[in-house]
């Protein structure tokens, strides 16, 4: 599976559009990463658990959108986009989104 | 004992503050230090916001390369900005915090990049978000992405 934020894969043309996938997943962050992180919020600097925490849930998203990808039988999705939203306080959702192709 | 715990009240935050302050000013000195070392290290991996190639560079493989970081201001910048939202203007002590966001994101991206062998990176977007919106005390921790196509020669 090719995944790209170009609107072509070079050197190989598109022949179908399969139109839009995507794959999304809301996240709350757990206490014990809460209490660290509040202690770091005193000296400031990285955010580790949130990092990771974020890092996880965009692989996940990512992942559901290259299924399904799969399942509309294409071998590249072009386009990729993601965007973040926070739904309540200490949870968010995670958006990935492209447009699913079969390329040459 | 009313009087003490006055003073306790008057005492932490004064404390905290100076905590903010000395260890903050450290840790954002650390880490510009870092980031201009690794930016010297990845500046022949070039990054570009077109979105198409020049037909004269070779592509064999495409990948989509990102890079994330979760960053947070410290107990005296927020108290800065906040005193700064009383009157308006430049907030110097958030611009700080974004654009060390911003770099950390990108280098991650470029480091990700580099392990595949990459060349260029085209079509780069930035995300920014800002966790723990709403919850008191608590804003000034971003969450900047950064991601891109790498271009594999």
């Amino acid at each position: 599976m090719i995944t790209s934020t170009l609107e072509s894969v070079p050197g190989r043309a598109i022949t179908t559009h399969l139109g839009i996938v995507q794959g999304s997943t809301v996240r709350a962050k757990h206490i014990g990463r809460d209490i660290a992180a509040s202690f770091k919020n005193i000296v400031g600097g990285e955010l580790r658990g949130y990092s990771e925490l974020l890092s996880e849930a965009r692989r996940e998203a990512f992942e559901r959108m290259v299924q399904q990808a799969e399942a509309k039988g294409a071998n590249a999705v072009l386009n990729v986009r993601f965007t973040t939203s926070s739904v309540a306080q200490g949870a968010s959702e995670i958006l990935a989104y492209g447009s699913a192709v079969v390329v040459e | 004992m009313q009087y003490l715990s006055e003073f306790a009240n008057l005492l932490i935050p004064l404390l905290l503050l100076l905590a903010g302050y000395g260890a903050g000013r450290l840790a954002e000195r650390r880490h510009y230090r870092s980031i201009l070392r690794r930016e010297e290290e990845l500046s022949d991996l070039i990054i570009v916001i077109c979105k198409t190639l020049p037909a004269s560079m070779p592509a064999s493989d495409t990948r989509l390369v990102m890079g994330s970081v979760v960053v947070s201001v410290d107990y005296f910048k927020r108290f800065v900005a906040q005193l700064r939202m009383i009157f308006g203007g430049r907030v110097h002590t958030y611009e700080s915090l974004l654009d060390r966001g911003r770099r950390e994101a990108l280098l991650r991206m470029q480091k990700q990049a580099r392990a595949l062998g990459a060349a260029a990176i085209f079509n780069t977007r930035f995300e920014t978000s800002s966790i723990s919106k709403g919850a008191k005390n608590n804003i000034g921790s971003v969450e900047v992405l950064a991601y891109g196509t790498a271009v594999i020669p």
